[in-house]
This record gives structure tokens, sequence and C-alpha cells, in this order.
């Protein structure tokens, strides 16, 4: 490795560099590659991370199979005749309850929440991260530490008052209904996500903007916004993947019509009536897993960061 | 302004009045959902609200009843199981792994990638993908029997003594790369010279380990805990999809049976009950870990 280095620097004088690194000891001790230690390393790391990918293995090869190979073979052997029909019928045809249309109505659905809810929930978490971190107001504490705790408290206990008081103001049952929810279930973490981030921006920064006469909307629309932008996609990943991943909210606070995508495929999978399809059931799931798949292999790194911060929530 | 004007201090109400503005939509999240909701759920559990909520008070009635339900037995024996062994084993499998990701090794992007990838799907696909797997008649057990052990059984989903294994089976695998990634970073913020003066001293690595490291990490620990903890209570998505309770109910967890009794079976007081113990056994596991992560963190420094 250094010795390339060495080399692409000393462009010309690429000769009189070898000759330095060969006749003076440097770097680190060379390690044999195959000692039993790596074996048993690489070994150990190499049989869980088959554990890890199976599941997804036999889930792409399901899927790729006719019914009648599934009933005669065995679940990992590959596919000895690739048909796409599976993919077609989960997303088109297959059926939940009395409707015929697949998987796509879920998955407009879970469009039509993930996107609002998103946008929505940061926008407000955000400015009342901003107002937690830099104009804290008497009581402001108090009203912070209710919402951290209760990140911890089980959904369950809170369900029903809230459809109580969706009810109420008539939007139980729409999207609309849902996508409150979420915002609401997403508060806690996000603002505690846009607090410790806007409070660890130089103070200096806010009190200069203060003096030149800026507002509390200027400060945060001029200043604090072009800053966060890594603070707000982390915030994306850490909702999209949390909100399409739902299931809960999305059977409690929708009608079978607003079904998101995750409700219509426990229905499709695990319907009791008709022969079971696994080949379709199985294209089904990974259709569902799809988009927070490619936000997870899209955003890497900030994918840990998201998740590392939002993991109270989960 | 007009307030420090007219008396000459400035006004409590006003000072600061577009951060309060900015802060409704939380105030009113924290006190009237998380705050007034609890309590509201709390005080209806003591009333014997069946179809619709009403407040006749019966005492502890509905906790009686509960307490006499199998189905709700079941449900705790089940989530003491589920929990007791998941937190040992992300604990364990999620700190083994990290530590074999902390030696330096190649690959150890793809290595992570392919760990954590099952954290970013839902339940529900967990759920089905291990229910694929493990069906008896395609899945792990006929390739182990195809391969000549005639007699292998391995169907835990259809074995009411055994389901739960099943289910945490799938949760280890949709939960430990979380776990992994958790105790990977507290191993990198643990200063180099510690793992130098135990090689320079001659202690091997495994007791560098077991006493020098993992004591160093014991915040690390106790926040991954907390947050396993907290995940185990509601569990609810993974069983719905996986068993969807059964066989029988043996599979059920009390986050399903507040939600069977509040949507399905119209019995408000019953869920209200259930869904307060719930609160209670989260109540146990945060307390204190609170207390020792804020409130007893003066003393400590």
């Amino acid at each position: 490795m250094s010795d390339t280095i060495t080399l692409k620097n000393a462009n010309g004088s690429g000769a009189a560099v070898i000759d330095k690194t060969l006749s003076e000891p440097h770097g680190a001790k060379p390690r044999r590659v195959i000692s039993g230690r790596n074996i048993m390393l690489y070994g150990t790391l190499f049989v869980a991370a088959t554990y890890y990918l199976l599941p997804l293995y036999v889930m792409v090869v399901t899927s790729l199979k006719g019914m009648p190979e599934i009933r005669l073979g065995n679940i990992f052997a590959p596919p000895l005749e690739i048909t796409f029909e599976p993919w077609v019928k989960a997303w088109a045809t297959a059926c939940t309850g009395l409707n015929c249309d697949g998987l796509s109505r879920g998955f407009w659905n879970s469009v039509r929440i993930t996107v609002p809810s998103t946008i929505f929930s940061i926008a407000v978490a955000s400015v009342n991260g901003y107002a937690l971190a830099n104009w804290r107001f008497k009581g402001a504490d108090f009203f912070f530490a209710i919402l951290i705790i209760g990140a911890f408290i089980p959904y369950q206990v809170m369900i029903y008052p809230i459809v109580i008081v969706l009810r109420d103001i008539g939007i139980y049952g729409t999207l609309t209904g849902l996508i409150l929810v979420h915002c609401i279930f997403g508060m806690p973490i996000l603002t505690l996500l846009f607090r410790n981030y806007f409070a660890s921006l130089p103070v200096e920064l806010f009190k200069a903007a203060r003096i030149d006469g800026a507002g509390f909307w200027q400060i945060f629309l001029r200043i604090m916004l072009p800053m966060s932008l890594p603070i707000f996609v982390v915030a994306m990943i850490l909702q999209i993947t949390g909100i399409w991943n739902d299931f809960l909210f999305g059977v409690v606070f929708t009608r079978p019509e607003y079904y998101p995508m995750t409700v219509q495929l426990n229905n499709i999978v695990n319907s009791v009536q008709g022969v079971k399809e696994y080949n379709v059931n199985m294209a089904a799931t990974i259709l569902t897993g799809l988009v927070p798949l490619v936000v997870y292999f899209v955003s890497g790194r900030l994918f840990v960061r998201g998740i590392a911060a939002g993991a109270v929530k989960g | 302004m007009t307030g420090h004007a007219k008396a000459g201090r400035p006004n409590q109400f006003l000072r600061n009045l577009n951060s309060k503005i900015a802060s409704i939509p939380m105030i009113l999240t924290a006190v009237v959902i998380f705050l007034g909701g609890t309590i509201w759920t709390v005080v209806y559990s003591f009333t014997n609200s069946k179809l619709l909520p009403r407040l006749s008070f019966v005492g502890l009635d509905q906790y009686y009843r509960l307490w006499a339900a199998p189905r709700w037995i079941v449900s705790i024996e089940n989530l003491a199981i589920y929990g007791i062994f998941s937190m040992i084993f992300s604990l364990v499998i999620g700190f083994v792994l990290a530590a074999l990701m902390d030696q330096k090794i190649r690959f150890e992007n793809t290595f992570r990638t392919i760990f954590l990838y099952p954290f970013a799907l839902s339940f529900i696909v967990t759920g089905l993908v291990w229910q694929w797997l493990l069906n008896p008649e395609f899945g792990i057990q006929s390739v182990v029997r195809s391969l000549g052990w005639t007699t292998f059984n391995f169907d835990p989903l259809y074995t009411p003594s055994i389901v739960i294994y099943g289910v945490l089976i799938a949760a280890l695998w949709q939960g430990t790369g979380l776990v992994m990634c958790l105790m990977l970073a507290g191993l990198r913020g643990i200063d180099e010279d510690i793992w130098k003066a135990a090689r320079v001293d001659g202690i091997p690595m495994w007791k560098t380990y077991l006493f020098v490291v993992i004591p160093m990490m014991r915040p690390v620990f106790i926040t991954t805990l907390v947050i396993i903890a907290s995940g185990i209570v509601k569990v609810y998505d993974l069983v719905v999809a996986q068993t969807s309770g059964g066989p029988g109910i043996a599979s059920e967890v009390p986050a399903k049976y507040v939600y069977d009794y509040m949507f399905q079976a119209q019995n408000l007081g019953q869920g209200f009950a259930a869904s307060t113990m719930m609160l209670v056994t989260v109540a146990i596991v945060v307390i204190p870990w609170a207390y020792l992560e804020f409130g007893g963190g003066r003393n400590r420094v």
C-alpha cells in the first residue's frame, strides 16, 4: 500500500524512492496472511455473513421459481427456469380481501404516507430543536423531558386516545390522520437530533447574527439551515425507513383502501383462503423491502448514524 | 419589546414569543398525546369499558381478569423468554461480531453492510422470510432431511412449546446488526494505549476483553440494553407476520393481546389494563437507567 503511494507522489524519482523503501525498515511488521488466527477470524466472519445473507438469497431464488419447481426442490436450490411472473403477479394482481390489484396500491399508499410525513415531521422537529437549542424559554426543558420519556412509552398505551382525538377532528381512517400520527411519534427522536445538532454549532455565529439584528426566523432560515444539511439527511433516512416499515399505525389508523404496503403484504401472504403461492409471496416481500434497502445501500455510513441516533424510537 | 418599554422589564409571556410559538407542536405532543394519552389509558383501565370507553369504575377488576386469562399468562411467559434470550444473544453476538470487526480486517465495510442490512427491513418482511425458511415442508427441515438425516426435526413455528424461539431467531437476524454497530462504536472509543499496556503486561486478548475492555464499555452496554429492552416490549409485527400468534395461542405477546382486545374483541377495558401493564414493564427498565444516567451522574463524576 504505502509503496504505491510513495511511488505516485514521487513521480519522476521513482527509482530513488523504491531504493529507499527497500533499504530502510519501515511500516508495520508484515503479518502472515494465512495464520491460524486469520483463518479463525475470517472463517467466523464468513459463517456469520452467510447466516445474514441466506434469507435474502432464498427470497430472491424463490421469487424467480415457478410453483411446480418450488413443490419439488429445496429452497436453497437456484431456479432451473427463471420466471418473472411471480413479480408481476405480486405487483399487479395478487389479492387482499376483495381487491385484486396487488401490492401496487399499497406501494402508492406508502409513498403518499411517507413523503408528507417525512417532510412535515422534519420541518416541525427542526424548528423545535432550534428553539430548544438557541431560544430556551422557561419550562422548555420540562416539555422536552416529557417528550423524551414519551419515546419509551409503548405505543399501545397511547393508541386509543389518539383514535379518539383523530375521530373528534374528523380524520380517523384517512391518510391525513396517519401522517399526523407519524409526525407525533417521530417528534421525540427528531427533536433530540436537531436540538443536539444546533447546540453543537458555534454560539458566536448565533450571537453575531443577533447583534446584526436578525430575529428568530431569520437566524433559522439564513444561518442554521444552510449549515445543517448532514443532519437533515440523517433525519430523512431515519424517517423514510421508519415510516415505510411501520405496520401497527397503518393497521390501526387507516381503512383498508389506504393500507400501507407492509399491511397489504401481510394480508397477501397470511391470507387463509386459496393455494399458497410462495413465489408470489417472496416477490411481494422483496418488493416491500426494496425501498428501505435502497435507502440503506445508497446512504451507507449515514444510515448507521441515523439508526444510532434513532434507535430509541424503534 | 413593547413590554420592555412599558414596564421597564421584559414581559414574561412575550419573552421568546417566537420560540414559544415554534414549540407549540412539541408541547402539544408531549402534554396532550404522551402525558394525556397515557393518563387517559391508565384511568380507563379501571373501568369496564367494552365497545366504547365509559367511565364506570370497577376497581382492579380488569387486572384480576387479565391475570386470570391463560392467553395473557402465555403472552407474559413468551415475552419473558423472548426478552431474556434476545438480550443475552443480541449482546453476545453483537459484541463478538464487533470484536471481530475491530481486528483491522479487510472488507470491513462489506461485512458491516451484510450484518446490518436486515435492520433496514421491516419486522413484517423479516417475519415472512423466516416463516418461509422455517416452513417444515420446504425450508431448513426438508433440506436437511433430503441430505440424508431423515428424522431431522426443526419446525419451531409449528411446535407450540418452542415457537417463541422461532420468533427469536428472526428477531436476532434483524436486530444484531444494530447491536454490532453500537458495540463497534464503543470499541473504537477505547484508547489504543489500553491495548498496548495489556500486550506489554502479557495479558491474553480474551482476558483483556473480559476484564478491561467490557468494564470500560459499561455505558455502551447499558444504552444498548435499554434500546433492546424497550424494543422487546413493543414486539408485535414480527409475531403477526411469522405466526399470527399461533399455533393456537402459543406465540402470543402482550402487544398483540392489547391490539386484539382493543380493536377486535371490542373489550377496551382489558386492552387498557394490558397496555398499562406494558407501561409498568417499561418503567421498571427505564427508570433505573434514567436514574443512573441522569440522576446519579452528578455523584459519579
